[in-house]
């Protein structure tokens, strides 16, 4: 494995010339992106620019054609999703993947499930490790639940929150499972204006507060602007720029690729 | 965390104060709670596929023959071999246990159709081997002989006693499927039911849960089968086939995916009615058919579902009078 000597320490996800080829289709070409450690570290492009395709690769969804995955400082670029997560790296989904069946506060309890354990015997008998384990895990389900502001019933069908609760109770799974680095693909997608203020107050206080690293897929650039600490563009598959975002947005070739698309 | 063990408790025991009393129900008539036993049983099976099927969403049209090698394990190992009841009983569901465990790594990792394809492949190899093993199985004809059930001094020769040793299992069982599905590895199997790629983006490692489910399922097809086998005293491949996983498919659809009580109350159900149908033997498998496609198109959460909805609408009519 080519190794990029002098991988920072502080760099906690650190992805090293990532290819993608769907068929035909190159979704990544060579891409670069490294995500330190405390930040809130934002991936943004148009629309097929590759996002949620390199989202996947790092979350181990997706296996990269060449190239590495470097993850809290493991090699992880052939680990499976579940390993990953258990490493720490949780993430939402573009399309929300919230456990429609199970009611609110199970789903986040389900959350828990890599920071609480007890063993299969435990549950079938009801021994004092499953009360234990249950007790703390409810406790720190409604922590979560809590701290993204999710008011209401918490025993309805997760199916029958309206969208934009939706959105928040993955937020809240995700954070249940209390993660070193979350990965948020376009969190604010169907969410209304007063309602992605709301999102960008909690994902400073995810990284504030509970010192959890973010690397965020978005579209809304007010938003992006607003919270994150550095800006890596993606356009058709390539990394054009890397950045602050006052660089990213005197960036020509980004204002060029994206940010005139919405000038428009 | 108290209450909702109570919860659960107060209804498990409910439900056996139920069993305690059904033969006096009966008036101890036998050929009833002969029934009742067969059902009880099948409930057992029944259950461990409502884990697989309604709370993990995993199907299986093997589980006729895990039933069958457990029956005949015992079978083989007790009347053929003289070993002791109970080593002949763990034997029997440990194997089943291990078949479930070598054929349930790779074809779980099988979807829907195939899934239900690699399970009825299973499902059907076994059953040619019950017919063509005949110095071990006795082949299509049976095999007969195999002792009855005793404990310490205790037999279990009435119908009585084994109606009991029976109901007890499934009472036992009830209370161990619900301690699971209400816990951290309940809330795994929904998930990964629900969205397999967010169970897995919470750590759970999908095909390790589904493996334990399948076994654990398995396990409880395994006691049903040695249950069954000393309560005959005969076993045949024709209870082993496919036409037997369909029923088993039929009684947790029509009790209800998911719900455990809904699996029992779909069992005896099913398994009382052809015996009130009996003049219509040859239809039996039309009605099954006919019973599935009704209940896909009207009862979707099958009985138990029917019951919910049933309740509110009476709370609906009582809450406007
Ligand atoms: N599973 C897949 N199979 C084939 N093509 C895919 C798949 N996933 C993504 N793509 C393609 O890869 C490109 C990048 O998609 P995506 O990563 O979803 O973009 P973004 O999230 O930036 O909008 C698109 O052209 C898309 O059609
Ligand atoms: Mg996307």
């Amino acid at each position: 494995m080519p190794e990029r000597s002098g991988v920072d320490k502080d760099v906690i996800l650190s992805c090293q010339a990532v290819h993608v080829r769907f068929g035909g289709v190159m979704a990544l070409t060579d891409v670069d992106f490294d995500v330190r450690e405390g930040t809130i570290t934002a991936l943004i492009g148009p629309n097929g620019a590759g996002k949620t395709t390199l989202l996947n690769v790092v979350s181990g969804m997706v296996t990269s054609t060449e190239g590495a995955v470097h993850l809290l400082g493991q090699d992880m670029t052939r680990s499976p999703a579940w390993k990953r997560a258990q490493a720490g790296a949780v993430r939402t989904f573009q399309n929300l993947e919230v456990f429609t069946t199970m009611n609110v506060l199970e789903n986040v309890m389900t959350g828990v499930h890599r920071v609480v354990r007890y063993g299969a015997l435990s549950a079938l008998f009801k021994t004092p490790a499953f009360f234990q384990g249950e007790r703390r895990c409810r406790e720190l389900a409604e922590e979560k639940l809590a701290f993204v502001g999710l008011k209401g019933d918490w025993n309805l069908p997760a199916g029958e929150l309206p969208y934009g609760r939706q959105r928040l109770l993955e937020l809240a799974r995700a954070l249940a499972a209390q993660p070193r680095i979350l990965l948020l693909d376009e969190p604010a997608a169907g969410l209304n204006t007063a309602e992605t203020r709301t999102l960008a107050g909690l994902i400073r206080r995810v990284r504030d507060e509970l010192g959890i690293t973010v690397a965020i897929v978005e579209h809304d650039m007010d938003l992006i602007m607003g919270v994150s600490d550095a800006i890596t563009v993606l356009h058709f598959g390539k990394v054009i720029a890397s950045g602050t975002p006052a660089e990213i947005q005197k960036n020509p070739e980004v204002v060029a690729a994206y940010l005139g698309e919405e000038a428009e | 965390m108290k209450s909702s063990t109570l919860r659960q408790l107060a209804p498990v025991s409910a439900f056996y104060v139920l069993v305690l009393a059904t033969p006096t129900l009966l008036s101890y008539d036998y050929y009833y709670l002969s029934i009742l036993t067969m059902a009880g049983i099948i409930a057992i099976i029944v259950m461990g596929l409502n884990l697989l099927l309604g709370f993990a969403g995993q199907i299986s049209l093997g589980h006729a023959a895990l039933f069958g090698i457990s029956a005949y394990t015992t079978a083989v190992m007790t009347a053929t071999y003289g070993f002791p009841l109970a080593v002949g009983m763990l034997s029997g569901v440990g194997l089943t246990a291990v078949v479930a465990l070598v054929v349930g790594m790779p074809v779980l990792k099988l979807k829907g159709y195939y899934l239900a394809m690699a399970t009825l492949g299973f499902g059907l190899i076994v059953y040619i081997f019950f017919n063509e093993a005949i110095a071990l199985t006795g082949g299509p004809s049976g095999f007969v002989g195999i002792p009855q059930l005793h404990f310490g001094g205790f037999t279990f020769d009435s119908e009585l006693s084994y109606f009991f040793l029976v109901w007890t299992t499934v009472t036992v069982v009830l209370l161990i499927s619900l301690n699971l599905i209400h816990s951290r590895i309940g809330r795994a199997l929904m998930a990964l039911h629900a969205s397999d790629k967010a169970a897995q983006s919470m750590g759970i490692n999908v095909a390790r849960y589904k493996l334990f489910i399948f076994v654990l399922s398995a396990i409880f097809a395994g006691i049903a089968g040695v249950l069954y086998a000393h309560y005959l005293s005969f076993v045949a491949p024709s209870s082993f086939g496919f036409h037997f996983s369909v029923q088993l498919i039929t009684m947790v659809v029509l009790g209800g995916m998911a719900s455990l009580w809904g699996g029992i109350a779909g069992t005896v159900f099913l398994t009382a009615m052809p015996e009130f149908l009996r003049a219509y033997e040859n239809m039996e498998v039309i009605i099954y058919g006919l019973i599935l496609i009704l209940c896909m198109m009207y009862l979707p959460q099958g009985m138990a579902g029917g019951v919910s909805k049933l309740v509110a609408l009476v709370r609906r009519r009582l809450g406007r009078a």
